[in-house]
């Protein structure tokens, strides 16, 4: 699940990082009364950041500058009208802008083939980083963090070193011990920095010091582990979630939009994905991506099939089970449930095999469905059901 | 001989007595496994299913009454690394672990405590392996088996049940299908269980299922290339047509450094000498094309 950057930012400083101060604003107005007390603080400039759970948003012109509170005013009215990869901007992150004398970037995954936590650091910083990684995969440093230990002093030391910190190297050595503390307390898979900055500031006696602090944040945390961290749970921006998406999400369903016309439900991420493809070599378009779960029973299939029908260009729907956990006649009754209850008609085209095929088989047959042996088959009846595909596309030989 | 699991499997359930870790206990029996033994804290002296599987209260008493030496494990997901642990720690030397929903890092210790035991774990979230005819733990359906000699090693559930139904339909029986689980942190990967099949005198084919995201199936790729490359050997990646997915921040792109895409995967089991099929049904007639008699 991702979060938003101020929301970050706060699990960054829940585990003592130097993250500058910020405000959140919903309305231009609001965003005035941010810039005025950030620029009251002494600052010359306030920056005004979209807050979209996308990335590029700095791409999009979703980050200003603005150097009075009637200036704020308007670059916010400006940000919270835009469109970000189709996501409108609802609120705006204030904050004094920084005068920054170096960016360096620093990130902390889960490495999946390392198996372990990686850190990755650059004197590359600010700019796009996966660039470097391709370009120059020499400056950026990694290492993975000890499985029992987390990072280790001389580990975070080293990073600090490769990064180039220079006077900083302790402070970037902490930042580097506390991306990992982070992770483990929350569950992230993913804490990132970029920039990590050392930015001047003005000392209370007028000379100007600088120190290394975080200038952004991407979390981004394991929905596995949310019912451990109930606060966390909170997090998730209504504003960016879709109430269909709520809905499947709120019924166990993994449940993605598509642009096309054949509705699809099944048991099983990599068999889903195997219909999708399927459905597209017999000349149709999927209309979702659906995974009903692991032994999902009546009302869940119901409730797939009201997400499914409340997409109005789907004309056709493929239902394939492979029973294992699941049980074959569970869901041919709650097909025949669900169908009762459709407020619109749209073919249906299911295959159920394994646990207790032979049952569901029956109960389809006495309801009149169309039914079909092979996935193959059931994919291109779908196809010949759905007046949205073009249909000359055959299964190749 | 078969990989992983055999005749000689002496099995133990973890989280006998709940409803999956029941259910799947009873139909592993009428395969013909091994079931030895089932352990739920709390009630050991019981028995299991229609009292033909004794249930003890720790694995270590299990295993030192019953010889047990490979666990099944169905614990909910809030216990189940620490079952894992237990497991290790009282000398099993093969886990399967069937649990989903685990927090991805509680694995992280769990499997470097796993690899430093010199044990194996297959999964979390994985629907465990069938050596046909032999033995079978986990929740994979027996009925669609046939005893032979294709490896076939996949990273999804029901995925796998689909391409070992077309398998057996057209008549190519398996040595062991595994099932090596979907979540982040797994025990063990494609190329760990190829190398298991290189070893094994009685698979002479090898199926590869595979999904976007990851490299494993690249780097399971590089190995077939260099040690597999007289076994006739096919594959299926699903997801060719997924709309780009969740990404991991700049962070996720820079470890996968562009792999992870269908066409990735596609690509470089190609050049590694698999055949890649369009859809399940496929995946017999290539073997035929790739040279196997079997």
């Amino acid at each position: 699940m991702k979060i938003q950057e101020a929301d970050a930012k706060d699990l960054l400083l829940g585990q003592g990082l130097p993250v500058p101060g910020w405000t959140v604003a919903r309305t231009p107005a609001e965003a005035r009364t941010s810039a005025e007390h950030w620029l009251a603080e002494g600052a010359s400039q306030v920056v005004i950041k979209a807050q979209v759970l996308v990335g590029g948003r700095g791409k999009a012109g979703g980050v200003k500058l603005a150097g009075s509170a009637e200036e704020a005013e308007q670059v916010a009215g400006r940000i919270l009208g835009m469109d970000i990869k189709g996501i409108p901007v609802r609120k705006v992150l204030v904050a004094a802008a920084a005068e920054i004398v170096r960016e360096y970037y620093l990130g902390a995954v889960l490495d999946r083939a390392g198996r372990r936590i990686l850190l990755m650091g650059s004197a590359e910083g600010g700019v796009d980083i996966e660039q470097v990684a391709v370009d120059h995969p020499e400056a950026i440093t990694s290492l993975h963090a000890d499985p029992y230990l987390g990072l280790l002093d001389h580990q975070a030391r080293h990073l600090a070193f490769a990064m180039g910190l220079g006077a900083h190297w302790k402070a970037g050595a902490a930042v580097a011990k506390g991306l990992v503390q982070t992770m483990l307390a929350n569950d992230a898979d993913l804490v990132e920095i970029n920039p990590l900055a050392v930015v001047r500031e003005a000392a209370p006696d007028g000379a100007s010091t600088e120190r290394l602090v975080c200038l952004d944040a991407k979390i981004t945390l394991d929905e596995s582990a949310l019912a451990r961290h109930p606060g966390l749970d909170a997090l998730r921006d209504p504003d960016e979630e879709d109430p269909i998406d709520r809905e499947a999400r709120e019924a166990g369903i993994s449940f993605i939009k598509l642009h096309g016309t054949i509705g699809c439900m099944v048991n099983g991420a990599g068999l889903a994905m195997t219909t999708m493809d399927l459905i597209k070599r017999a000349g149709g378009e999927p209309a979702n991506f659906l995974d009903i779960g692991g032994g999902a029973r009546a009302d869940k299939v119901a409730a797939a099939m009201r997400l499914i029908l409340t997409d109005p260009k789907v004309d056709a729907i493929l239902v394939n089970i492979f029973g294992g956990i699941t049980r074959g006649d569970e869901v041919a009754r709650g097909l025949i449930e669900a169908r009762a209850q459709q407020t619109r008609s749209v073919p249906m085209v299911v295959r159920i095999v394994g646990t207790n095929a032979t049952e569901a088989d029956g109960l389809l047959r006495e309801a009149r469905f169309e039914t079909a042996a092979s996935l193959d088959e059931a994919a291109a009846k779908a196809v010949a059901a759905s007046a949205g595909s073009d249909g000359s596309a055959g299964m190749p030989a | 001989m078969s990989i992983l699991i055999g005749r000689e499997t002496r099995l133990l359930v973890q989280g006998v007595t709940g409803r999956e870790g029941e259910f799947h206990s009873r139909s592993m029996v009428e395969y013909g496994t091994a079931v030895v033994a089932g352990v739920t804290p709390g009630k050991g002296g019981q028995s299991a299913i229609d009292g033909r599987v004794p249930v003890f209260d720790t694995v270590f008493e299990a295993v030192t009454q019953t010889g047990a030496d490979t666990s099944c494990i169905f614990v909910p997901a809030a216990g189940a690394p620490d079952a894992v642990m237990e497991a290790v720690s009282a000398g099993i030397r093969t886990i399967f672990c069937i649990t989903e929903g685990i927090p991805a890092l509680d694995m992280v210790p769990v499997v470097a405590m796993v690899r430093a035991a010199g044990a194996t774990l297959i999964g979390p979230n994985c629907p465990g392996a069938t050596s046909p005819g032999r033995a079978k733990v986990g929740i994979i359906p027996g009925s669609v088996h046939r005893e032979g000699r294709v490896g076939v090693v996949s990273r999804s559930g029901t995925l796998t049940y689909e391409a070992v139904q077309a398998m057996s339909d057209a008549g190519l029986g398996q040595s062991t299908c595994v099932g090596i689980g979907g979540d982040p942190i797994i025990g063990t990967t494609f190329t760990e269980v190829l190398e298991r099949f290189a070893g094994d005198p009685e698979t002479d084919a090898i199926v590869l299922i595979g999904e976007i995201g990851g490299a494993a199936e690249e780097h399971a790729a590089a190995w077939a290339a260099e040690h597999l490359a007289d076994v006739p050997k096919v594959a299926f990646i699903a997801g060719r047509t997924a709309p780009e997915g969740k990404r991991m921040g700049h962070a996720g792109a820079i470890i996968s450094g562009g792999a992870g895409t269908a066409a990735s995967k596609v690509e470089a089991l190609e050049a590694a000498g698999f055949r890649v099929a369009g859809s399940p049904t496929e995946l017999p007639g290539l073997l035929r094309d790739a040279g196997y008699r079997g």
